[in-house]
């Protein structure tokens, strides 16, 4: 991508210059990620500080402490991934933590059903068997998530806190719209680099709204949603048997089936189904509404009880504390 | 078909690999691969547009609105990336009703199709966005800007747009003429686009209309039984 001294359409909406960033670091085309940038080759005199700096901690990887962080996507890490990739030779490497989901969403008479399933793989293992991918947006909204878990998670906390800031600022209530809208420009900004497929839910004073946002931005308002790997199951079933201004108990188990239709057919969905009623009056957070048929009990207790490990012996020095100075600052409070 | 340019790519890559459980599409950019129509008449204009808006091979949404109202007698039908086209009619909608409220009166077509022009224009690199402006106002009465992929602007008196706008070049040459009636119009729109969506994969569902004139904005859908059947061969 030129650069050509004009900056970017996202940068002109104020954001994070990804083109920048990327053809600042390897020539890396703008908007695409190669998959084995972490195998190229640096040398071994610049593996002694990146490793030290891998125990150091996050913030060593910058240049100087003094210095304040460049804007845009960093892609520091990228070095240590490299060495990384050499120290494992050959077995590949930890791949990010995907919620391959079963999500979907409709309107009722009186709001919005959500559901999601509740596996998290990464790669071929299911990372976490009780996820939640229903996150609370506001007392009003919530947002169901697939693709990258750590994206929807930090998309959707994000969302939260600002609207939380925006009702204290305000005095409103946040409608649905708002959040789409947020969201829409934060994830354009970022050009599909955040993988997050959220479906937004929520009851305002003007009805009961359902959207679906996607990766790069593009927004989709509609009666009936299903996104993740398993939403072409998913949605057959909203299909088939959705109506408009259905009543709460027929539309929770219309989305429980679809979701179920999503664990059954889909090997990135799995264990439970977890559902969230949006009304009016209420929120109906009900995880899960319904358990995996297929998981084993635990055979045993792993619980220990007091006095398992046995106490030998017992030493207590007090730590002796020298105050040195006191200073007393006063708030002003009014 | 990957000819024309009015078709659109949307091959955009993301982190995860294509190993993955996930099926391909999900790592596909949304694209409103596309047919849309613009018509002029004396006293307005006619716009229409299909409804499929796809990730890959997957219709993301079957009933999508790709006519989007820009000021109250102002529409742009949006193809190409659906991201983009979005956030580009967001700011036109916002810089368009700054500039009216400043002026005091209905803004011009020409304005808004300038202000698509100069985003499209500017950014032609990073976008994938091909809008038709449509819409009446009371120097010029009813007009249509086309404002295709690389950003220019050209006033045109029937435009067509999207990928399923290469099969209807011949029918629109055929059948526009000039001086037609509002509901001619509508017939003519209505027509073509359901032949655009009988021969492109990437346009289908129903179809929009909406007709802008100096009293308001009349949309219609047509449905799916109720598009005109044609000879299927």
């Amino acid at each position: 991508m030129q650069l050509n001294g004009c900056r970017s359409f996202r940068s002109m909406l104020g954001s994070p210059d990804l083109s920048l960033a990327n053809n600042a670091y390897l020539g890396i085309p703008s908007r695409r990620w190669d998959a084995n940038a972490w195998k190229r080759q640096s040398s071994s005199a610049e593996q002694l500080p990146v490793l030290m700096s891998l125990f150091g901690g996050e913030m060593s990887l910058l240049r100087s402490p003094l210095q304040p962080p460049s804007p845009g996507f960093s892609f520091d890490l990228t070095e240590r991934n490299a060495v990384l990739g050499r120290l494992l030779e050959g077995s590949p490497p930890p791949r990010p933590v995907k919620t391959g989901t079963t999500i979907s969403g409709m309107v009722f008479r009186d709001g919005v059903v959500l559901g999601a399933d509740t596996r998290a793989t990464s790669g071929d293992i299911v990372a976490d068997k009780m996820c939640a991918k229903i996150h609370r947006i506001s007392a009003n909204m919530y947002c169901c998530g697939a693709g990258t878990a750590a994206d929807t998670q930090k998309t959707t906390d994000l969302l939260a806190s600002n609207l939380a800031l925006f009702s204290l600022n305000s005095q409103r209530a946040p409608r649905v719209l708002m959040a789409a809208s947020i969201l829409q420009d934060t994830l354009y900004r970022y050009g599909g680099q955040i993988g997050a497929h959220l479906i937004l839910g929520g009851v305002d004073y003007s009805g009961n709204h359902l959207y679906t946002v996607g990766p790069y931005g593009s927004v989709n308002k509609l009666p009936f949603v299903s996104m993740g790997s398993g939403s072409m199951a998913a949605l057959g079933i909203l299909e088939d048997r959705y109506k408009p201004d259905m009543e709460v108990e027929e539309a929770k188990v219309l989305v429980r089936d679809s979701v179920q239709a999503g664990i059954m057919g889909d090997l990135g969905s799995g264990s439970n189904v977890d559902l969230c009623v949006i009304t009016a009056r209420t929120v109906d957070y009900i995880r899960p509404y319904q358990e995996s048929q297929y998981t084993n009990g635990r055979d045993r207790k792993y619980k220990y009880p007091r006095g398992t490990t046995a106490l030998l012996s017992e030493k207590v020095v007090p730590l002796r504390v020298e105050l040195v100075t006191e200073a007393v600052q006063r708030m002003e409070t009014h | 078909m990957a000819a024309a340019a009015t078709m659109m790519f949307g091959q955009e890559q993301m982190v995860s690999s294509n190993n993955d459980m996930a099926p391909d599409w999900t790592s596909k950019e949304v694209s409103t691969g596309t047919t849309i129509m613009a018509v002029e008449y004396d006293g307005g204009v006619v716009v229409g547009a299909d409804s499929r808006t796809t990730t890959g091979a997957y219709i993301a949404n079957r009933v999508t609105d790709k006519l989007t109202p820009i000021h109250d007698r102002i529409f742009c039908c949006r193809s190409g990336s659906a991201a983009d086209t979005q956030a580009i009619a967001d700011m036109v909608t916002y810089q368009l009703g700054f500039h009216s409220i400043e002026l005091d009166e209905l803004p011009k077509v020409e304005t808004a199709a300038n202000l698509f022009k100069a985003s499209c224009y500017r950014y032609r690199e990073e976008l994938t966005a091909g809008i038709i402006v449509a819409g009446w106002d009371k120097r010029r009465g009813g007009q249509v800007y086309s404002v295709p992929i690389g950003g220019m602007c050209v006033r045109q008196q029937v435009s067509i747009g999207g990928s399923g706008s290469s099969y209807i070049y011949g029918f629109m040459d055929a059948n526009y003429k000039p001086g037609m009636t509002k509901e001619q119009c509508m017939e003519l729109v209505t027509n073509a686009v359901s032949l655009a969506m009988e021969r492109d994969g990437s346009s289908g569902g129903v179809v929009r209309l909406a007709a802008i004139s100096e009293s308001g904005v009349e949309r219609r859908v047509v449905l799916g039984g109720q598009l005109p059947k044609f000879f299927t061969n």
